[in-house]
């Protein structure tokens, strides 16, 4: 669904992306670790195009979605994206957040809107909060608000940037607990996370990225119990000593 | 002092009207409103340039307002006045003169408060209307500038009362505003200045401090609201 061949990518002299050729295929569930600094992040957000790459090429449904010509509206709203500091619509109720881009983008009248993000927020089990503004939820719930948003376009792929790094741990359960019955539901995910938990048990795949390089893929089976590449070691042993 | 306002409260409120041209306090109320009104949309359309992505339209807009801030308004007011019935070859009257040059004040300094409020609010915010599929103009439209104009509401009204203080530059070509009617009726008693410029004051104090509290009292409400609803 997702292929990604030679992607480099610069900040300036700094080399983000190094020769990245992968795929992710269609219903699965791909989780992206590694070391602050890796590029797991760059390299999810060239994927909706929030980041431009400099050379290589990245085709979804086989279409060169960072080609000229390309409609990158279009492309976004069939992607979803989850950010790290959720980005919820301050001046919007919960509702209102998830009724935006159906509405506007004229893809629902209002009522069709309005019944589907009530449904939406019944999903991620925030239906009681339709009416609340964002700044009156907790993270936990505002980034579930969040993953409804994105949702909302009926979106194939979902991308997820560390969605679970920014809420206090009590908060985590609830959004993992939510991406869990979307991955159940044969959502195509990929989910920058550091929550091995989730990888081991939710993951399809797992890419381990340090450097701008993905030095590891693999199944959680072999990635937990036999990692093969030094870093990979030494992340996993980091991560059991926290 | 009662004797006074008794006397000259009509002349104080409107000039000559209707024997000769609007003035007085209606004038400055006038000119202000419409200052703003005109403004408002200038402004907004410049303050939107100056943060754009593109070069061609922050770039001349960046050097239209940094010009405007740096020159007071009185000397931009005496161009407007001279030079630009030369230009034209029609005779610009005072009033439109005073309204030329406050609309160009008032445009740029809402722009700086637009674009400032832009420039302030998350990246994520943006990114993240983006990411949902709306277009630049859309995010604009229904994200950012929601949540600008509703921060920037102190400052606006902020810049309103500044333009109702600066209306009374225009005494300086002999436009009737609030401030040239109270000197003529200064002249015409001649033995009360004290208590003319005394009215005078309070005009001004009561119109531009009544606009900061009613900003304010909006401003509580927009927040209610917001606090209400959740």
């Amino acid at each position: 669904m997702i292929h990604l061949d030679k992607v480099n990518k610069f900040y300036g002299d700094y080399h983000a992306l190094v020769d990245i050729s992968e795929q992710v295929a269609k219903n699965e569930v791909l989780v992206v670790c590694g070391p602050s600094g890796s590029g797991k992040s760059t390299l999810i957000r060239t994927l909706n195009r929030l980041e431009d790459i400099d050379s290589g090429r990245i085709a979804i449904d086989g279409r060169d979605i960072h080609a000229k010509g390309v409609d990158v509206n279009l492309l976004r709203a069939g992607i979803g994206f989850v950010f790290q500091s959720f980005n919820l619509f301050p001046h919007l109720t919960a509702l209102e957040n998830c009724m935006l881009a159906p509405v506007q983008l004229k893809r629902a009248s209002r009522q069709e809107a309005r019944a589907q993000a009530m449904q939406l927020l019944e999903q991620v089990g925030l239906a009681h909060k339709h009416d609340a503004y964002p700044n009156a939820l907790s993270g936990g719930q505002q980034q579930r608000v969040a993953i409804a948003r994105a949702l909302a376009m009926r979106p194939p792929i979902m991308l997820f940037d560390e969605p679970t790094s920014a809420l206090d741990p009590e908060m985590v359960g609830e959004v993992l607990g939510v991406m869990r019955s979307l991955a159940q539901q044969g959502m195509t995910m990929v989910c920058v996370t550091h929550e091995m938990g989730f990888a081991r048990d939710v993951a399809d795949r797992i890419w381990f990225m340090a450097e701008g390089k993905i030095l590891e893929k693999a199944t959680p089976e072999e990635f937990f119990t036999r990692p093969q590449h030094r870093r990979a070691q030494q992340f996993l042993a980091d991560r059991r000593r926290d | 002092m009662l004797e006074l306002i008794d006397t000259y409260w009509l002349y104080f409120l409107v000039g000559q009207y209707p024997a000769g041209p609007l003035g007085g306090l209606v004038l400055t109320v006038l000119l202000s409103g419409a200052a703003l009104v005109l403004a408002m949309p200038l402004g907004l359309m410049l303050g939107i340039a100056r943060v754009s992505p593109y070069r061609l339209l922050r770039w001349p807009t960046g050097v239209v307002v940094q010009l405007v801030r740096a020159l007071p308004l009185l000397l931009v007011l005496f161009w407007v006045y001279f030079f630009l019935p030369a230009l034209t070859g029609v005779k610009t009257s005072q009033a439109s003169t005073m309204l030329i040059v406050l609309v160009l004040f008032d445009s740029v300094y809402l722009a700086e408060i637009v674009a400032a409020g832009i420039r302030a609010l998350p990246k994520g915010q943006f990114e993240s209307a983006r990411s949902l599929g709306l277009s630049y103009p859309q995010a604009l439209r229904l994200v950012v500038l929601p949540q600008t104009l509703r921060s920037g509401l102190p400052s606006i009204v902020n810049q309103l009362v500044s333009t109702i203080k600066a209306t009374s530059l225009g005494y300086i070509i002999g436009l009737s505003e609030v401030s040239f009617i109270a000197t003529q009726i200064n002249t015409l008693v001649f033995t009360h200045a004290v208590e003319v410029y005394l009215v005078l004051a309070l005009t001004y104090f009561i119109l531009c401090f009544g606009l900061s509290r009613l900003a304010f009292l909006l401003e509580r409400r927009l927040q209610r609201r917001a606090m209400a609803a959740s």
